[in-house]
């Protein structure tokens, strides 16, 4: 808010218009935030963790990991930030003659874009909760990733890169992050020998680092 | 507070909803078919979900009212070819301006990135819960100014790399590399948190911002394409906090040697 203010008017020269909405537009952040807060630690965090506690004390790892991917998946398919980026990008496929000139071509791409996305989220979610169970370093695969994403750079379509390397940061929406976070910390601190510190980090890394590869690929396959 | 605001707030808050569904299904599908258990404390945890739902209508609505209408011309404004021109002091042509004349994009790239990062609800949920799980020795607002100073460090060299024209994957391979290197050094407990936090500080209030300010400079800038150099910003958002988070527990370890020794 600073930062507006001071661009504005030291740098611009110029009056702040609607300082009313201004001043309300503040309140409303400000009221929203301690909301959200207080929201995370009575909904959003126990829940995250009790259902990690449960899984833990059920044992099976094809349903945990079932749900993992299911969140992951489910949670990245409906995210507006990730809508919006498909869009765009389909429209530069349509512009560099990657795909034909039409509406219904263009949202045949972005449709498999996103599910692309929601694909790659969902196996970053049950990777990483795999990791948790066995007890791998993250860094292995944190690089191996990074190597993979490297490897795709050199093969892909030069007008897919960019949108790929933002694609891994717009997928993690407001809701997801808590509930992930917390999936991971609970399930770190049920399974013995596992430190929530080390171990119940990490599902959002891999959830911003494989939609990079994926979508290199799908640019490759289209 | 006029009607319309009231009525925009309404509208803020059904998007919330839509896309709080698809996770309610999930969650309480498993939750009641494979887990069979009922959810304790049921009434604390869906007064938690109506709480973070109204919070976050009231806080995008906010943005909407406060920060996104200015931001957005503002980045329009900045990366005006006029404005440059007239900073630049000499009438100079579009064509010859220098990377070093767009210093005020820099400055405004880099404070947006910070201010912009402090006030991201995920981050700070992530700061929360690492507190608590770090028994506080990871303070909540020593995390989210080392996130926030990865985020305007990255923003601001992405706007030069937009200026410059530079291909966007050097700068991401040189990250990489300058990361995996610091994961060797960094103390252990970090190296989980700091990846997760390249993910966690781009959603709600960053993403917006920063892409205006990505297309208004990649349509200015001579010889950029919108399409081809608008891009790349948010990568360079999620990129460097890994470093500067790293970096913060590699200081505040050094500082704990260094007090102890001299003890």
């Amino acid at each position: 808010m600073v930062v507006i203010v001071f661009f504005q008017l030291v740098v611009l020269q110029q009056p702040i218009p609607n300082l009313g909405e201004l001043l309300l537009g503040t309140l409303f952040v400000m009221i929203g935030l301690a909301l959200f807060v207080k929201g995370l630690e009575m909904g959003l965090f126990p829940i995250g963790e009790t259902m990690a506690h449960a899984f833990a004390r059920k044992g099976s790892l094809t349903w945990l990991l079932l749900f993992a991917a299911a969140l992951g998946f489910g949670t990245t398919v409906a995210e507006p930030a990730l809508i919006a980026v498909a869009e765009e990008a389909s429209e530069i496929a349509a512009a560099g003659k990657v795909i034909e000139n039409t509406p219904e071509a263009m949202e045949s791409y972005a449709d498999g874009l996103r599910l692309t996305v929601a694909v790659s989220v969902g196996f970053a979610i049950l990777v990483g909760v795999l990791r948790i169970i066995r007890g791998w370093p993250i860094h292995y695969l944190i690089i191996a990733g990074y190597i993979g994403v490297i490897i795709m750079t050199a093969f892909a379509p030069p007008e897919i890169i960019g949108i790929a390397y933002d694609s891994g940061g717009v997928t993690t929406s407001t809701i997801t992050v808590p509930l992930v976070t917390a999936l991971g910390v609970g399930l770190a601190s049920s399974i013995k020998g596992r430190n929530p510190m080390i171990d119940g980090f990490g599902l959002i890394a891999f959830a911003s680092l494989t939609p990079m590869i994926f979508v290199m690929g799908y640019g490759m396959l289209i | 507070m006029s009607l319309d605001t009231v009525f925009a707030l309404w509208h803020t808050l059904i998007g919330t909803i839509a896309d709080v569904v698809p996770i309610v299904v999930i969650i309480f599908g498993f939750q009641l078919l494979v887990l069979r258990k009922p959810i304790p404390h049921m009434g604390r945890v869906i007064a938690g979900f109506v709480y973070v739902l109204i919070g976050l209508a009231f806080f995008l609505e906010g943005l909407e009212l406060a920060l996104f209408p200015l931001g957005k011309l503002m980045a329009a404004q900045l990366t005006d070819p006029a404005f440059i021109a007239d900073i630049a002091g000499v009438a100079k042509q579009m064509a010859e301006l220098d990377w070093k004349d767009y210093y005020w994009v820099y400055l405004f790239a880099f404070s947006i990135g910070f201010s912009t990062t402090i006030a991201e609800p995920s981050l700070l949920a992530v700061a929360i819960k690492a507190n608590q799980v770090s028994a506080g020795s990871i303070g909540v607002m020593g995390l989210r100014v080392a996130v926030a100073l990865g985020v305007a460090i990255g923003i601001a060299l992405g706007t030069y790399r937009i200026v410059s024209g530079t291909p966007l994957h050097w700068y991401i391979i040189a990250g990489y590399i300058v990361v995996v290197i610091q994961t060797f050094f960094a103390p252990k407990l970090i190296v989980a948190l700091a990846y997760d936090s390249g993910g966690v500080t781009t959603s709600t209030v960053t993403v917006p911002l920063v892409a205006a300010l990505g297309l208004g400079l990649a349509s200015t800038v001579p010889g950029r394409s919108t399409l081809l150099d608008g891009f790349g910003l948010i990568a360079f958002a999620s990129l460097f906090p890994i470093m500067s988070v790293m970096a913060y527990a590699q200081l505040s370890e050094w500082r704990a040697k260094r007090a102890s020794r001299s003890n």
